[in-house]
């Protein structure tokens, strides 16, 4: 299925689509207001984008350093290449230390891995203990957005998953009672938790420290309860220094929610006396992205969603429309890269309207970046046959007046004096379904220049 | 001044009044504008679907056309944009890049060019403005929503200025229509439902003129307007000012747009 179809599906639905417009552009609002009230915004996001392209521009170097200040500090350090190497590092290390259950909170790389499937078809038991995850690895579904994992969900929908796997009463839809609920559910997980995972925002070179950003303290709770804490990373979350973060938390938590800083920023630099810490460096696609001049600046993104809470086309056809683990126009530049042919048709899911690129804290250009797929897409011969051929024959008339004033006539013609309900047929006439064609005039204007003017 | 007449291809052939109220509008200005017969199109509708190499030819026969003028006028920041961005796939010739800075779209060439930031003329409705998202985000007409919440632009500007007119305050100031080129299409059930949140945002507000500066985001909006039959006319804006812009000792303020087309030529 490809993204239409499934935002077709999902835009069916009209309460619930505008349910979901809603919420998400209340979040851009909140977000706008935050942006407003600093007035050096601008700055930052220039500053952020040039810490990250320059980071870019020496990874090989940044990560070297990162590795060796990371081991100096006592910290397990290994590479992944890709998702398979990824998953069995931590299967490896989880069997080393004889564990068999693990805490997990927020971390898009794991799911980029589909870390949880794989762990538990070899036994271990795999907890998401952010409160957005947790609800849809209970509903055994993906999350939809990039740091609002259950938003395609409503509270009814959280009480009838809490009511059949938490045992809450039966139509219980109190945000409340329901967060006590998640709560008291995930503490006893919490306490059994051997290993824990976590994501890594920021990963600073100078220290070899990993820096984690969340709202719920989840992640501080599951590494301190547990013996092993294991950091995934992707490549791309380096920046230089210490000195570089506070450019990025001013920006992170604004963009993603409009808050001035994520509630907790943790940082990780050394396992606790007797435990210990590793960080798994991932690549999975990463270097090749880099390798692509048009597209390596992508490898900026810092995983806040402002562009998703944004995009139109997302806030209409849902996260899951884009059958990607980062939706919204992120994930349809990032898509790409790992399989063209899979996700041919995010790049096209786009009106090009440019405020993805406009809300975007590290300046990724991520319309322009979309124009450039669809090239590529083309090129590829990854375009459905319909639109190859009829784009070439557009081509070929617009290329030659005559041609084109001809069929021009024709249209107009055809349009005046064929019965509405053939030029209206939805089966060939998508545009219809919802919407007039214009009404044809008898003259084109160069008709009438030509007969007035000249 | 040499001043060429881009009239778009759909314009051309769906909206001629949007065209003649250029040229018209020009003239009361004091610009008599050139239309030279032989344009077609700017190519963006096959570029946008990733043909950009098929566009090639039409690139270079938009550029033979416009080479000769000073400036290259269109009713539409999105062809503008395009030529101005996107016509950097073509060997960059002396023509190439003069046509490329010389294309305006019509209401940044009014504000910019011939420095005109009020128009006299008398609009007694309440006018909805669409802000197009290549003109604002793409040329910089217009504030962007994303970066300040000061709401200014130049076709906002332009309106203003007009007696009696009154323009509508949005929900929601610049979010895209939907139309998006062969996206109205292809994502057809997301692209007609942004259409009707914005049309029902222009409603819900009291708009009675939608308008705007872009035909292709006014005919997707239109084509939502006239299948639910609401009370509101789309113009684009050059034939609200033509309108506005009688020439002395005509009256003006009976004026009621009589259909969403306006007039028929």
């Amino acid at each position: 299925m490809s993204h239409p179809q499934r935002a077709a599906a999902f835009t069916s639905d009209a309460e619930r689509t505008t349910w979901h417009d809603e919420t998400l552009w209340f979040v851009r609002q909140k977000r706008d207001k935050a942006v407003y009230a600093i007035p050096e915004f601008q700055e930052l996001r220039q500053l952020a984008s040039d810490i990250k392209e320059h980071t870019l521009s020496r990874l090989d170097e940044y990560l070297e350093q990162f590795e060796q200040n990371a081991r100096a500090n006592g910290v397990q350090v290994h590479w992944a290449a890709d998702a398979e190497e990824h998953n069995r590092i931590v299967l490896d290390i989880m069997r080393g230390v004889g564990a068999t259950s693990l805490v997990k909170s927020k971390s898009m790389l794991t799911e980029e891995c589909h870390l949880n499937p794989y762990l538990i078809k070899n036994g271990i038991a795999v907890v998401d203990t952010d409160l957005g995850e947790r609800i849809v690895q209970l509903r055994e579904e993906a999350p939809s957005h990039l740091v609002l994992p259950a938003i395609h969900l409503k509270k009814e929908d959280v009480g009838e998953t809490f009511h059949v796997h938490l045992g809450t009463p039966k139509g219980e839809k109190d945000p409340q009672n329901l967060t006590e609920a998640a709560r008291r559910h995930l503490r006893e997980k919490f306490l059994i938790g051997q290993v824990a995972i976590t994501g890594v925002n920021f990963a600073i070179a100078e220290t070899g420290a990993v820096v984690v950003c969340t709202n719920e303290g989840n992640a501080d709770l599951g590494v301190n309860l547990a013996q092993v804490h294991i950091a995934c990373m992707g490549m791309e979350k380096l920046i230089p220094r210490t000195a570089d973060l506070g450019v990025f938390t001013r920006l992170l938590a604004r963009s993603a929610t409009g808050q001035p800083v994520t509630t907790y920023t943790s940082h990780f630099a050394k396992p606790a006396e007797g435990r210990q810490m590793h960080i798994v460096i991932v690549d999975n696609g990463r270097t090749r992205q880099l390798g692509r001049p048009d597209f390596r600046n992508s490898l900026k993104c810092i995983r806040c969603g402002a562009c998703m809470n944004t995009c139109p086309v997302y806030r209409r056809s849902g996260g899951h429309s884009y059958d990607f683990t980062v939706p919204g126009p992120i994930g349809a530049i990032l898509s790409p890269n790992i399989d063209m042919r899979q996700h041919s048709s995010l790049p096209f899911a786009s009106t090009l309207c440019g405020s993805c690129t406009d809300v975007c804290p590290v300046k990724i250009d991520i319309h322009a970046q979309l124009y450039k797929w669809r090239q590529i897409i083309a090129q590829e011969g990854e375009l459905p046959v319909s639109k190859k051929l009829g784009m070439k024959l557009l081509s070929s008339v617009l290329a030659r007046p005559a041609i084109y004033r001809f069929g021009g006539k024709i249209a107009r013609e055809g349009l005046r004096f064929l019965p509405h309900a053939l030029t209206h047929a939805t089966a060939f006439n998508p545009w219809a379904k919802a919407r007039e064609l214009p009404e044809a005039p008898k003259q084109s204007f160069r008709d009438w220049y030509q007969q007035t003017v000249k | 001044m040499k001043v060429g007449l881009f009239i778009p291809c759909y314009v051309d052939q769906f909206y001629p009044q949007v065209g003649i109220a250029t040229y018209q509008l020009l003239e009361k200005l004091g610009v008599r504008a050139d239309f030279p017969v032989k344009q077609t199109c700017c190519g963006q509708p096959m570029a946008n679907t990733g043909c950009e190499q098929d566009a090639k030819p039409v690139y270079r026969h938009f550029v033979d056309t416009f080479q000769g003028y000073d400036y290259v006028v269109a009713p539409s920041g999105s062809c503008v944009y395009h030529v101005r961005k996107h016509y950097d796939v073509v060997e960059q010739t002396g023509a190439v890049q003069h046509v490329r800075q010389a294309t305006y779209d019509l209401f940044d060439f009014i504000t910019s060019v011939l420095g005109v930031t009020e128009l006299p003329g008398r609009f007694p409705h309440q006018v909805g403005l669409h802000l197009s998202c290549h003109g604002q985000r793409g040329l910089h007409q217009a504030n962007e929503s994303e970066m300040t919440p000061v709401r200014d632009g130049q076709l906002s500007r332009l309106l203003r200025s007009l007696d009696g007119l009154t323009l509508t305050e949005l929900s929601r100031n610049d979010e895209c229509c939907g139309f998006g080129g062969t996206f109205c299409i292809t994502e057809e059930a997301v692209s007609a439902r942004m259409g009707q949140d914005r049309v029902q945002d222009h409603l819900q507000h009291g708009t009675q003129v939608l308008t705007g500066g872009d035909m292709s985001c006014l005919m997707h909006l239109q084509g939502i307007v006239r299948r639910r039959q609401l009370p509101m006319r789309v113009l684009h804006a050059v034939e609200i000012f033509n309108v506005a812009l009688q020439p002395s000792g005509t009256s003006v303020s009976t004026f009621v747009p009589q259909s969403t087309t306006a007039e028929r030529v």
